[in-house]
């Protein structure tokens, strides 16, 4: 049987190999130093959603991103690696939210997407490291959620079969379809791009790119629907403007400081419970633990 | 995290070489392909972009997988079981990879599922391949053996064949035997045609590097009681048949990965490539020119890997209190080596773009008469192709084990360990020198292109081109080799005995190598001022090796030849 697929990915800063540069004096992203790349494990959840579709033949994987016009990156990236095609959810309303109103926006473009059988996304974003998003859409949407996903093992009858990589070992459970599945990073790898597709979708554009391309290009897109990348708005997806953006945050972020390690020596303890309590003590009550 | 072709901007300088414009032309057929293929280029920029855009995938493939990977293959290597050739589980993953980016046959047309690229980002692939895992640059370049399939096979041949090889399907080219080692005319596995015309083998074949590939191409002795080249034809195997079976696999000091196989060809049904009698004296020549510059490629690959490791080591390793980088006697070994990397990629990437343009011409041909002027092209650049290509497989597989040499010294007594990758690099370096024709093989294809001139024609060239003024005495100075190799040239003429000018044949072909590559980088930093420091540093090491020949010509009486010839 064939299967629509979403797949939710997330236009990141690149956080793994943060230099000094990274963050500015007044504590936000310095975002000119970190690369904006696709969210790792997005990229393993996307691998799960080429898996199905090469298992069932004829299956349909559409991304949905949500960010920056130039989020479209993503979507782009997706298709080189054999993803269909792609939405990119971006309005100015839809600025500043948090996991909350991240996932009420996302849910509202699913159910705008209309047709699904499994939802697939990264465990979390490396930005903000919550793992809140997938569940929320989820509960939102009504329905089954199967986190920690380490591998599909195969959909049949209208059930998922998945490996779970919990913290004291796996997990095999069965969830109904319709499902959203949250993938972690020790999933298999993404496949690479695509030559052919590479060159066949480098010139596919969300409309907002389309214009800042010259006459002869747009002309080019114009002509070939699959060129043309989908791009929506909080109107088009019926959102209610109290439950997106800044409105429909109740996150505050109060402060962002830069945690700067003071201890300059290495201490030893003896192989013993008193010494080894007593540290427990300390750091609980300068509040490095706990 | 690691991206093998943004890291190099040498990649982009030589691929951005002016003559890409007018090979990209013709490969495009003036980009006429865009209205039939939804990826083939609209114009001259489009197509340059899809290149980096692509080797841009290649490099991360290799920083991120191929690299990663190759002490695995290395350390488990290929085996045999079951008449049948097992890679090393990390070379499956490799290949798959491979596949699933669409870099299987890439140099090959569209309309049969190819990228159509030139072959010079097609070697500029080879060359990130080779420095990721030496050894799998030759399973992945022998998507090479296509393009012997698309010149001479039939086009039913080409159609049910060449899509296979770009969905990913492996090559060999089975040419070695017990006793047909370098002398390829000695080939006896033997051919059989049967009644109803069909083709079976039958004998032994031994070296074949990925032996047992999905597709074959089987150098064989059609002509019953020949014993010459003239009685050898070339034939497909296509291991669906089977007929063929993996009798051992070499127990080999490098290139592990790569399974090198004794085959047993039991009535193995195969089909006549192209016409019966040409197999070695056309296509397995054709065969072996691309083929050898896939080694030259390689070779590359090798020195790049061998610099970064020498000088990321240097950098690193401190001894008396600093760096060892910071000792002269270190900092000059590593110059070198750069110089050396420099000089033979140069060399690759001209003589890539040489082969891409007379095979270009040669393939429009088939389509439409070329007009003479045209045909004039492609009579001087096979000639110029013909000419570069045993340099640059003869030289750069010199200078890369001269690296990987240098590269272990660097290490020190932890060079000697299992500890760097430079221990492996070392052992995989040895075989470029030997494999498709031995150095001392190509000499003997290039030195006519010392007597007739060709070198000194495309010296000549050379030299013909204007430099910025703060380059001008090196020009000078590589003009003054010049003469010296006209000299030395002259002087072994002068005897007019072939047995002397094959001994003096090795000295006249380095010479003429040391002044091609000089000039190249020249060029190369006439355009681009990084290439500057390899530019003098190789300049240096050329005109002390060209004296030193000269000198040994010069002072050479050839009544002593006979010392030299041990009987």
């Amino acid at each position: 049987m064939s299967l629509n697929i979403i797949v939710l990915a997330k236009q990141v800063p690149d956080t793994r190999n943060v230099g000094k540069d990274a963050m500015k004096a007044d504590g936000t992203i310095n975002r000119a130093a970190l690369p904006a790349i696709f969210n790792p494990e997005d990229l393993n959840a996307l691998e799960q959603a080429l898996r199905l579709k090469d298992a069932h033949p004829g299956s349909t994987i559409t991304v949905l991103t949500m960010g920056l016009p130039k989020a479209a990156e993503v979507i782009r990236e997706a298709i080189y690696r054999g993803a269909d095609t792609g939405i990119v959810l971006t309005d100015r309303p839809l600025g500043g939210a948090d996991t909350l109103a991240t996932s009420y926006s996302l849910a509202q473009a699913i159910r705008k997407i209309g047709k699904y059988d499994i939802i697939l996304g990264g465990r979390q974003a490396i930005d903000g490291d919550t793992a809140q998003v997938g569940p929320q859409i989820a509960e939102k949407l009504g329905l089954p959620q199967v986190t920690y996903a380490e591998e599909i093992i195969d959909v049949t009858n209208g059930k998922v079969t998945v490996k779970r990589r919990l913290e004291h070992g796996i997990e095999t459970v069965k969830a109904p379809l319709p499902c959203v599945v949250t993938v972690n990073g020790s999933a298999a790898d993404c496949r690479p791009r695509n030559a052919k597709r590479l060159m066949k979708y480098k010139y596919a554009v969300s409309p907002s790119e389309k214009a800042a391309l010259p006459q002869d290009l747009q002309e080019f897109v114009d002509a070939r629907p699959y060129l043309q990348l989908n791009e929506w708005g909080a109107a088009f997806i019926d959102a209610d403007p109290e439950q997106i953006g800044f409105p429909g945050s109740p996150t505050k972020v109060k402060a962002v400081e830069n945690v700067v390690f003071t201890a300059k020596d290495a201490r030893h303890l003896d192989n013993d419970d008193a010494q080894i309590e007593e540290l427990i003590k300390e750091l609980i009550t300068n509040h490095t633990i706990g | 995290m690691a991206n093998f072709y943004t890291d190099n901007a040498d990649l982009r300088h030589h691929l951005s070489h002016p003559l890409m414009r007018r090979i990209v032309e013709l490969r495009e057929r003036n980009y006429t392909e865009a209205d039939k293929f939804d990826y083939a280029p609209l114009n001259f920029d489009d197509a340059m972009d899809n290149y980096d855009r692509v080797l841009e995938v290649v490099g991360e493939l290799c920083g991120d997988i191929i690299a990663p990977n190759a002490e695995a293959v290395d350390h488990q290597g290929a085996s045999c079981a079951d008449g049948r050739a097992i890679y090393a589980d990390a070379t499956v993953d490799n290949l798959a990879a491979c596949r699933q980016a669409g870099l299987m046959g890439m140099a090959m047309p569209r309309r049969f599922g190819g990228l159509n690229f030139p072959i010079t980002p097609y070697i500029m692939a080879a060359d990130m391949v080779s420095r990721a895992d030496t050894g799998f640059e030759n399973l992945w370049g022998l998507q090479d053996c296509a393009e012997t399939l698309y010149e001479f096979g039939d086009e039913d041949q080409k159609q049910r064949f060449i899509p296979r090889v770009c969905e990913g399907e492996t090559m060999s080219m089975d040419l070695t035997e017990p006793d047909a080692g370098s002398d390829l005319q000695s080939v006896m596995l033997k051919a059989t045609q049967k009644e109803d015309g069909t083709w079976v083998l039958n004998g032994v074949k031994r070296f074949i590097t990925n032996g047992d590939s999905d597709i074959h191409l089987v150098l064989a002795r059609s002509e019953e009681g020949t014993k010459d080249g003239r009685g050898l034809s070339m034939f497909i195997y296509d291991k669906r048949n089977g007929g063929v079976n993996v009798r051992r696999i070499e127990n080999k000091m490098g290139i592990k990965g790569s399974p090198t196989c004794e085959l047993v060809y039991k009535n193995a049904p195969a089909e006549l490539c192209g016409s019966r009698r040409m197999g070695l004296i056309k296509y397995v020549m054709a065969l072996m020119n691309g083929a050898r510059l896939g080694i030259a490629a390689q070779s590359v690959g090798v020195s790049e890997l061998a610099y970064r490791e020498a000088l990321a080591y240097a950098q690193e390793r401190r001894q008396f209190g600093k760096a060892i980088i910071e000792f002269p006697a270190v900092a000059e070994m590593i110059s070198v080596m750069k110089a050396k990397l420099d000089a033979s990629r140069s060399l690759l990437y001209e003589c890539a773009r040489f082969v891409d343009m007379y095979k270009i011409l040669d393939d429009i041909s088939k389509e439409r008469s070329l007009t003479p002027e045209e045909r004039q092209e492609r009579k001087h650049y096979n000639r110029l192709a013909d000419a570069l290509t045993p340099m640059a497989k003869g030289m750069g597989s010199e200078y890369c084990n001269q690296n990987a040499y240098d590269c272990i010294q660097v290490h020190g007594g932890s060079g000697f360990m299992k500890d760097y990758a430079c221990e492996r690099l070392y052992r995989d370096a040895r075989i470029t020198s030997i494999y498709e024709g031995t150095t001392q093989l190509q000499v003997v294809a290039a030195i006519r292109h010392v007597t007739t001139g060709t070198y000194k024609m495309l010296i000549d060239s050379y030299a013909a081109q204007e430099v910025r003024p703060e380059l001008q005495a090196v020009k000078d100075r590589l003009a003054v080799l010049t003469g010296m190799y006209t000299d030395a040239i002259a002087a072994v003429e002068a005897v007019n005995d072939p047995a002397y000018t094959d001994f003096m044949a090795r000295r006249l072909v380095e010479m003429a190598g040391n002044i091609v590559m000089a000039y190249l980088l020249l060029l190369d930093a006439n355009r681009n001022e990084s290439f500057e420091k390899s530019l003098h540093v190789y300049t240096n090491m050329a005109a002390s090796e060209v004296t030193r020949h000269a000198e040994f010509i010069k002072a050479f009486d050839p009544a002593q030849l006979s010392f030299y010839l041990a009987k």
